[in-house]
C-alpha cells in the first residue's frame, strides 16, 4: 500500500525565555492509505506537537520546525507557504481536537461550522452545503439532523459535540484525519461510541487516521500500527499485535504495566517512576534511561539506534544489541501479555 | 421574550422611583434656594414666589406633587429661566446633544473596534504599540484639552473646519471627535484584551484547521465572541454621550442639554435638576435594557426568558 504521509527526521523546537525546548527531536513515521496509526506517549512526549506540525498549526514564533520533512502525497508540507497550507488544511488533512466543549465556536450554528470548510474548499452553493451538513450529522449518528443543524453547540451534550466535531472534520472528505486525544475529555461509555464511530467512518470513506492517545486500551481498539513516543522521539513502532504481544522497549513495558484493567487480579495500579525528561536540556543517552530499571551504562552515554525486530517492528533500546544481556519483560507485563492473548483468543 | 421585556419595564419603573426619591431629598438637603441671590429678596416677594412654585407646601406634599408630575411627564416651569418649562429645555437641547452624541458613538465604536482588533491581531508588534499609545492618549488626555487642541490645529492653523457653533455638518466634526476620543480609546482597549482572550481559544484553532485564512477567522469567529465586554460598556456610554457633555458643549458653543446638568445645580433650579435627572435615568435604563437584548442576539447561550420551567 502507498504511503499517504511520510515524516522524516522531523525536529520541532519552541524558543522560550528558559531556552530552546526541543519538543520533537527527529521523528520518523509513515501512514498508509486507509490505515490507522496510533501515536502513544505520556504528556509532554511530543505527540501533539508532531501532529500539529503536520498541519502547521504550531504558533510560530515561538515554535519552529528545525529540520526534517513532512511528505504528504509526496509534497513537502514544511516548504509550503502559509497561503498554500490553507489549501491543505481542512481539505486534505483535517483534525479533531481533544475537548469538544471548547473546540466549537459557541456563537455559530453547528451547521455553519460544518459548511465552512466545504464552501471554502469545494466551492459549493450554500444550500447544497447545508444538505451535505445534514447528511454528515446523520453519518456521525446525531438524531434529527435537520433540526440539529440549526442549533448552537451549547444545545449539544459533550459526546454529541465530539460527533459534530467529527462531522466538521469530515466535511471536505479529507484523505488524512488527525484525532488528537478525541476521547480523553469524554466519559467511558461515550468514548467507546466515538471509537466505534471513527472505525465505522474509516470503513466507509477509507480515510487514513492518525490517532493520538495516552490510553493503550484505546489503541488496541482502533489502531493498525502503533508508534510509542518518549521525550520527543519514537522509541518503538510496530503493528498492534507486535507492540502488545512482543514489546521490546522498557518504556512500552512501563506503559503496558500501567494500564488500568478491570479483570487484572493485582489490586495496585503500576506507575512508571520518575518524571519526563527536561527537553530544554535533553539527556545525552537514551532519554528514558533515568527512569529505566534495566538501564545499562551505555544507555547514559549513547543514544540507541532503532533496532530491527521484524520487518515492521523496530525499537530504540540497547537491550536489543547483540552484546546486551537477555532481559525478559517484568512479570506484570508478561502476565498482561498472556491476558491479551487469551482475550484475543476468545474473540 | 415579550414577557421578559414587560418584567424589565416594571423593574425600570421601580428603579426610576428610587432615583426620583433619592434625588428629591438629596437636593432638598442641600442648603440654599433658587431665590437666594446676592441681594436678599423682601420677605413678601419671597413668600409669593414660593407660593407660586408650590414651595410653601410641606416637603412631603411637594414630593407627592413631584411624583405626579413625573408620571404625567410634565416637569413644570423652570425656576430660573422665566417663562420656560423644563420640557421645553429638554426638547430644545436634546435633539442637538443626540445628533452630536450619535456621531461620537459611531466614531468611537468604529475606530475603537478597528484599533483594538488591529492591536490584537498584531500582538506585540509595532501596530499593537501604536494602537495602544493612541488608546492611552485618548484615555489620559481630558476632553477639553483634546477639544482645544483640535480647534487650534484643524480650525485655526489649517482652517479646514469651523472652530465652533452649531450650524452645518462640518461644525459637528470637531466636537464629535473630541467627545469620542475617550470612549474610543476605552473600546480599543476592551476589544484588544477580549480578542486576545478569544484568539487563545480552541475553536480558533479549529477554524484554522479548516483552512480558513486569518481574515475569515477574525470576521467569522473572533470579533463576535470578543464583542461582549464592548456591548456592556455601550449601555452607560450611550446614555452619557447622548445627553450631552457640559465641557464639550461649552467649548464649541453648542446649544445642547449638557449645560443644564451643571448650571441647574448651582442655580438650585429644582425643577430642572429633577427633570434632567429623570430624563437621564430613563435613557440609561432603556439603553441597559437594549444592551441586554443585544447580548442575547450576539451570544445564543444567553437566554432572556424567565426561568419558570425550573
Amino acid at each position: 500500500m502507498e504511503n499517504i504521509l511520510e515524516v522524516n527526521d522531523l525536529k520541532v523546537s519552541f524558543n522560550t525565555f528558559a531556552g530552546e525546548v526541543q519538543a520533537v527531536r527527529g521523528v520518523n513515521f509513515h501512514v498508509k492509505k486507509g490505515e490507522t496509526l496510533a501515536i502513544v506517549g505520556e504528556s509532554g512526549s511530543g505527540k501533539s506537537v508532531t501532529t500539529q506540525s503536520i498541519m502547521r498549526l504550531i504558533p510560530m514564533p515561538p515554535g519552529e520546525i528545525k529540520g526534517g520533512e513532512i511528505l504528504f502525497e509526496g509534497t513537502d508540507l514544511v516548504k509550503k507557504s502559509d497561503k498554500q497550507m490553507e489549501k491543505v488544511r481542512g481539505k486534505d488533512i483535517a483534525m479533531i481536537f481533544q475537548d469538544p466543549m471548547t473546540s466549537l465556536n459557541p456563537t455559530m450554528k453547528i451547521g455553519r461550522q460544518i459548511m465552512e470548510s466545504m464552501i471554502k474548499h469545494r466551492k459549493i452553493a450554500k444550500t447544497d452545503a447545508k444538505k451535505r451538513a445534514i447528511e454528515l450529522l446523520d453519518l456521525v449518528g446525531i438524531p434529527k439532523p435537520e433540526q440539529r443543524v440549526d442549533q448552537y453547540p451549547h444545545e449539544f451534550s459533550g459526546g454529541m459535540r465530539q460527533r459534530a466535531m467529527i462531522a466538521v472534520a469530515l466535511a471536505s472528505d479529507p484523505k488524512l484525519l488527525i484525532a488528537d486525544e478525541p476521547t480523553t475529555a469524554l466519559d467511558v461509555t461515550i468514548q467507546a461510541q466515538i471509537l466505534e464511530l471513527l472505525k465505522d467512518i474509516q470503513k466507509k470513506t477509507n480515510t487514513s487516521i492518525i490517532f493520538i492517545t495516552h490510553d493503550l486500551g484505546v489503541v488496541a481498539n482502533v489502531a493498525d500500527r502503533v508508534a510509542v513516543m518518549y521525550g520527543g522521539k519514537i522509541v518503538e513502532t510496530g503493528s498492534v499485535d507486535e507492540v502488545f504481544y512482543n514489546p521490546q522497549h522498557p518504556y512500552t513495558w512501563g506503559l503496558l504495566a500501567s494500564m488500568p484493567s478491570l479483570d487484572a487480579e493485582e489490586g495496585e495500579l503500576q506507575a512508571i517512576p520518575g518524571s519526563p525528561p527536561d527537553l530544554t536540556n535533553p539527556p545525552k543517552g537514551d532519554a528514558f534511561a533515568a527512569r529505566n530499571s534495566y538501564a545499562m551504562k551505555v544507555d547514559f552515554e549513547m543514544e540507541p539506534p532503532m533496532f530491527k525486530v521484524s520487518d515492521t517492528h523496530y525499537a530504540a533500546t540497547w537491550l536489543l544489541h547483540e552484546d546486551a544481556p537477555k532481559v525478559e519483560p517484568p512479570a506484570v507485563v508478561r502476565k498482561r501479555i498472556e491476558h491479551f492473548k487469551e482475550k484475543a483468543g476468545e474473540r | 421574550m415579550l414577557k421578559y421585556i414587560g418584567k424589565r419595564l416594571l423593574y425600570m419603573v421601580l428603579t426610576l422611583w428610587v432615583i426620583v426619591t433619592v434625588t428629591f431629598f438629596l437636593m432638598r438637603a442641600a442648603p440654599g434656594s433658587p431665590f437666594s441671590g446676592e441681594k436678599e429678596l423682601p420677605p413678601a416677594i419671597q413668600a409669593n414666589l414660593e407660593a407660586y412654585y408650590g414651595l410653601d407646601k410641606s416637603l412631603f406634599m411637594q414630593y407627592v406633587d413631584y411624583l405626579i408630575s413625573v408620571v404625567k411627564w410634565d416637569f413644570g416651569p423652570s425656576l430660573k429661566y422665566k417663562g420656560q418649562s423644563v420640557n421645553d429645555l429638554i426638547s430644545e437641547g436634546f435633539p442637538v446633544s443626540f445628533a452630536l452624541g450619535m456621531e461620537a458613538i459611531f466614531l468611537a465604536l468604529a475606530l475603537g473596534v478597528l484599533l483594538g482588533a488591529v492591536a490584537a491581531l498584531r500582538h506585540n508588534k509595532w501596530q499593537d504599540y501604536t494602537a495602544m499609545i493612541i488608546a492611552v492618549l485618548g484615555i489620559s488626555v481630558p476632553s477639553f484639552i483634546m477639544a482645544s487642541g483640535l480647534q487650534y490645529v484643524l480650525a485655526i492653523k489649517w482652517s479646514v473646519l469651523p472652530v465652533a457653533r452649531w450650524e452645518s455638518f462640518a461644525h459637528t466634526i470637531l466636537p464629535a471627535l473630541a467627545l469620542a476620543s475617550t470612549p474610543m480609546a476605552f473600546i480599543a482597549r476592551l476589544t484588544r484584551s477580549s480578542m486576545l482572550e478569544v484568539i487563545g481559544n480552541d475553536y480558533i484553532k479549529t477554524a484554522k484547521s479548516k483552512g480558513l485564512n486569518s481574515t475569515e477567522i477574525t470576521v467569522r469567529h473572533t470579533i463576535r465572541n470578543a464583542m461582549m465586554p464592548v456591548v456592556s460598556y455601550m449601555g452607560p456610554l450611550i446614555s452619557a454621550i447622548l445627553t450631552g457633555s457640559f465641557v464639550i458643549e461649552k467649548i464649541f458653543g453648542i446649544p445642547g442639554l449638557g449645560m443644564h446638568f451643571v448650571t441647574s445645580i448651582t442655580n438650585r433650579d429644582y425643577s430642572v435638576i429633577m427633570g434632567v435627572t429623570v430624563f437621564f435615568s430613563v435613557l440609561l435604563l432603556v439603553s441597559i435594557l437594549l444592551v441586554d437584548i443585544a447580548y442575547s442576539l450576539i451570544d445564543p447561550r444567553i437566554k432572556l426568558a424567565d426561568k419558570k420551567g425550573e
